[in-house]
């Protein structure tokens, strides 16, 4: 019983939580692993094509849309901190606030994400052809980005019902920064899509 | 007003991660339009991202407060990660169908 100790509040003898953290996030930090995971194999199956696909097509021709939503993403990692911070201080008008500014930013990258789709697929780019080479290149690009759209969209979606039950009483400041990590976690996928997905594939 | 403070000193931390992640970003972009062979283009994206990665994961997510937590994270991470790399060299066998193919 050495690791074992009693946790005020609590009937019986319980062992520590690891690593010092809540359960919960534990669990949050797990599940990144897990979905870090999913994510490389998917670069690593991109990669894997492009490196044994001659004809690779390099369609990109300008970075603005892609740098714009960049710096949305990351920006909206620094108002989530911001939230975190003002739940931590027991401020939860101005935690919400920026929890509704997070929001917003994931909606805008959503939108430039969507905006940046059709503009492809009305250069003729589609899941299995394009007019630029190789089919798999609309398959590869559309699955990894649809992949992280759909993060971004769950974070949207998370942020808004954890923001809102924590201003109901519900939750507390450590499920905002359980939901921060969610939400740092797909800017720091991000960080790796772009590289190789958009600025090595563009045109010269 | 200790909290107050530690809210600040913290805003202040997060402000000079953030923008030195953008930072790292625009460099990235930059060496995009860099007329470097693709291996070496390739090598720089990577470091670049790795390292706004890690700065991410130790200051944003608070990684570099929980030293347990943290080596747990990234050992398991870079595993997975690199238990992947084992298919790279049929993805040039696939390209120039050497040695492996005959």
């Amino acid at each position: 019983m050495s690791h074992a100790q009693t946790i005020p509040g609590a009937t019986g003898v319980m062992e520590k939580p690891a690593f010092s953290v809540p359960a919960k996030k534990l669990a949050m930090w797990l599940f990144i692993i897990a979905d870090s995971a999913t994510f490389a194999a998917c670069l690593v199956a991109y990669g894997f094509l492009r490196n044994a696909t001659p004809n690779w097509p390099r369609p990109f021709h300008s970075i603005t849309n892609v740098a714009i939503m960049t710096f949305v993403l990351v920006t909206s990692s620094l108002t989530m901190l911001f939230a975190m911070d003002a739940a931590k201080a027991g401020d939860k008008a101005k935690a919400f606030r920026w929890i509704l500014i997070t929001a917003g930013a994931g909606v805008l990258f959503a939108g430039l994400h969507v905006r940046e789709w059709l503009a492809l697929i009305d250069e003729g780019m589609t899941l299995f052809k394009n007019p630029w080479g190789t089919g798999l290149f609309g398959s590869a690009f559309f699955s990894i980005t649809g992949l992280h759209l759909l993060h971004v969209t769950g974070g949207v979606v998370a942020l808004v019902v954890v923001g809102a039950r924590y201003m109901g009483g519900r939750y507390n400041a450590d499920d905002i920064e359980i939901t921060g990590l969610y939400w740092h976690f797909v800017d720091l996928v991000w960080m790796f899509v772009v590289p190789l997905v958009y600025l090595l594939n563009l045109a010269h | 007003m200790a909290m107050a403070e530690a809210q600040k000193s913290n805003s202040r931390k997060y402000v000079v991660v953030y923008f030195c992640i953008l930072g790292i970003a625009a460099l990235q972009f930059v060496f995009a339009y860099s007329h470097a062979s693709a291996s070496e283009m390739l090598i720089r994206m990577l470091v670049l991202a790795a390292i706004e990665a890690l700065l991410a994961m130790l200051y944003f997510m608070h990684l570099e407060e929980n030293r347990g937590l943290k080596w747990f994270v990234l050992i398991f991470t870079a595993a997975a990660v690199f238990g992947m790399q084992y298919g790279w060299t049929d993805s040039f066998r696939l390209l120039s169908g050497a040695p492996w193919a005959k």
